[in-house]
């Protein structure tokens, strides 16, 4: 077992990592905000679509992944004018979006599947990346790769450092008395549900993109589910996803690598861990001291705000 | 009976004689029914099930009327499916393996409408099975993979640990070793026939521990994709795949089921339909080498010698001298092994291959 396999096992497993971080992180923001959205595979699907008829047809990779943005963005804007002002019950809606989204992906997408693009190119910093170990590992990601990290960067800032955050946070917890207080309830939910589905939406694309240069149905396998559960896990923490999209994420990739070193490991069982794993934080944050709020579940997750004035 | 009646009577009958007789030539349509696994998008598997009922279309214009149900989970959905098809169709035609236990028990409900079942074993009155012996093919492009690899290590990206599949990795290994000792497999499981995430993150894998042939039994293009990425080589499965790797794609295997599906259809309308076991090959044209590239003349000249001397009955995959892998005896010099069980339901590596059989 050589460094260059390692750094390959370590690179496979970041990439396998990446739409499961755009993919949760935005569902953490509706989520923070009390909105569950369990629409996220239909709106990765889409954005996988876009982005690649996109770059199929103008080769321009930003304007790729700006479609696959505005085609999250629009299956969200379904979502939130169905919950917010139609005032539907959460779980159905996200349901019925996600059976959509995978139809209408696969209806549109029919005559991409016999065409392939130009997967995007890596960056290539001059002295950086080409550093023995650290230039491989670190710097010569494709730049969705950075942006992911940016993104839960920019999330954390937003809600824990800005008032803004504040206010999404309150919203999440307790939506009847932040409207007293004032604040715009279901304009903050839009909001926050439009910026869900962008990041569905650029993590989809980041399959047919980057990780195979090819479209096909169902390509996103349930990974929408799989970002679901990854939000739990990090008990709505920004930085945590970064860790669970890894251990969701690469635990595949180490299973395949692991079969080609014919190293028993049942797939099955790796496969259930990491949603063991998520149960038992589900538990254990009902125990929790309750007055430890950023750690808790958003008190009004799920639930239909009806304002009373 | 008064004379009138009589005659009446006498021309009624003839008159339901004659139009049973002409029943059969003013026929309705037939109505066959087809269960996919995937997307006929996938160019692979499915596409080519699909390629085999344009061809029946082709063939029987109006007197076939055709529905498909594409990306079937296996499972107690397929039942759902293949009961709401079997209300309306003559004749269902199920191509996946994993839809045989619901095809079996919507037959049992359903005894008037036939069924027939892709790489399945289970069979009724009203059920048959076909499959093809694709790894006649497999044998083909493991000699390909033995003279093609640098590293001598091919990469085989497998489905499900099915007798179809095992066959297929036997078959390849054999011929790979028959013209290269030093060929080693290296074996990944995906447990699906189409995600071309995991399809690729699994021939990564192979690539990063030093495969430079892919071979695969999953249905996407996405391992020739990688493959073409990486600068190596691949094989396409159940369709051409060289579109999406123009340089990595050295010959695909392809499976021909039009005739087929043509003669079973025809066989219902006729009236002939019986419950059949088929299990064709080369020789009988249900599976064709797609044109070879990127490869030396003389290993796409041997290629071609091998699969005629198997279209004309010459070679046999399964040829011995072959151990099993725990080194027991399997067949003698010279000997080839019955279809039942040892092909039809092979469970077990052959010697020399050096993962450990999957559970």
């Amino acid at each position: 077992m050589n460094e260059g396999l390692i750094i390959a096992i370590i690179i496979g497993i970041s990439i396998a990592s990446v739409p499961l971080i755009f993919a949760a992180i935005g569902e953490l923001i509706v989520e923070r905000s009390g909105v569950l959205n369990l629409g996220v595979e239909g709106m990765m699907i889409v954005g996988a679509l876009a982005g690649f008829v996109v770059e199929f047809h103008t080769g321009n990779s930003f304007l790729a992944v700006l479609a696959a943005l505005l085609a999250g963005m629009a299956i969200a804007s379904i979502f939130a004018f169905l919950t917010q002002i139609l005032l539907t019950n959460h779980v159905a809606t996200g349901l019925a979006l996600t059976i959509f989204g995978l139809g209408i992906a696969a209806f549109v997408g029919r005559g991409y599947t016999e065409v392939r693009i130009e997967l995007i190119a890596e960056i290539h910093i001059p002295l950086l990346s080409d550093l023995p170990i650290v230039g491989p590992l670190l710097f010569s990601y494709n730049p969705l790769v950075y942006l992911a990290l940016f993104v839960v960067f920019l999330v954390w800032w937003f809600l824990f450092k800005t008032k803004h955050g504040l206010i999404l946070r309150a919203i999440g917890d307790n939506h009847d008395a932040a409207h007293a207080i004032g604040h715009k309830v279901v304009r903050y939910r839009v909001m926050a549900i439009l910026f869900g589905g962008a990041m569905a939406g650029i993590g989809g694309a980041f399959l047919s993109l980057v990780q195979v240069p090819m479209w096909g149905e169902n390509m996103t396998a349930g990974r929408g589910w799989i970002a679901l559960g990854l939000v739990v896990f990090s008990s709505w923490q920004p930085f945590k996803v970064i860790l669970g999209a890894v251990i969701f994420g690469g635990i595949t990739v180490l299973q395949l690598h692991a079969q080609g070193f014919d190293i028993r490991i049942s797939a099955q069982y790796l496969s259930m861990l990491p949603y063991l794993a998520t149960i038992i934080i589900l538990v254990s944050l009902r125990m929790r001291d309750k007055n430890k709020t950023n750690r808790t579940m958003p008190n009004c997750l799920g639930r239909i705000f009806h304002s009373t004035t | 009976m008064s004379n009138r009646r009589l005659s009446s009577i006498l021309k009624l009958s003839l008159l339901s004689a004659i139009m049973a007789f002409t029943s059969n030539v003013f026929a309705d349509p037939v109505k066959a029914a087809f269960v996919y696994i995937g997307p006929v998008g996938d160019m692979g598997w499915t596409y080519q099930h699909h390629d085999g009922v344009q061809y029946v279309k082709a063939n029987m214009g109006d007197d076939v009327e055709i529905t498909y149900v594409e990306s079937v989970p296996e499972g107690s959905d397929a039942e759902r499916v293949i009961s709401k098809l079997a209300r309306k169709n003559d004749i269902i035609f199920t191509t996946s393996f994993g839809y045989m236990n619901p095809t079996i028990k919507v037959a049992e409900r359903f005894p008037d409408v036939k069924f027939e079942h892709a790489t399945g074993y289970m069979r009724a009155d009203n059920v048959s099975v076909y499959s093809a012996r694709f790894y006649e093919n497999r044998h083909v492009i493991g000699k390909i993979a033995g003279r093609m690899t640098k590293t001598n290590i091919v990469g085989y990206v497998a489905s499900f640990p099915i007798p179809e599949v095992i066959r297929g990795i036997n078959a390849a290994f054999l011929a790979a070793r028959s013209v290269n000792p030093d060929v080693e497999f290296k074996i990944v499981w995906a447990y699906t026939w189409f995600d071309p995430g995991k399809e690729a993150d699994a021939a990564n894998a192979l690539i990063a521990q030093g495969a430079d042939i892919l071979m695969q039994h999953t249905d996407s293009t996405a391992i020739m994709a990688i493959a073409e990425e990486n600068g190596i080589h691949a094989f396409g499965q159940a369709s051409d795949m060289s579109a999406f790797g123009p340089n990595a794609h050295l010959a695909s295997i392809i499976d021909i089921w039009g005739p087929y599906y043509l003669k079973r259809i025809q066989a219902v309308k006729d009236g002939t339909w019986e419950s059949t076991d088929t299990f064709g090959g080369a020789e009988e044209g249900m599976l064709v080498l797609s044109s070879m590239s990127n490869m030396p003349k003389d290993i796409q000249g041997q290629a071609e010698r091998t699969f005629k001397g198997i279209v004309n009955g010459i070679i046999n995959p399964f040829t011995g001298p072959i151990n099993k892998q725990d080194g027991s005896p399997w067949l003698a010099e010279g000997e080839t092994p019955p279809m039942f069980p040892d092909v039809l339901t092979m469970d077990f590596y052959v010697e020399g291959i050096d993962s450990q059989y999957p559970n």
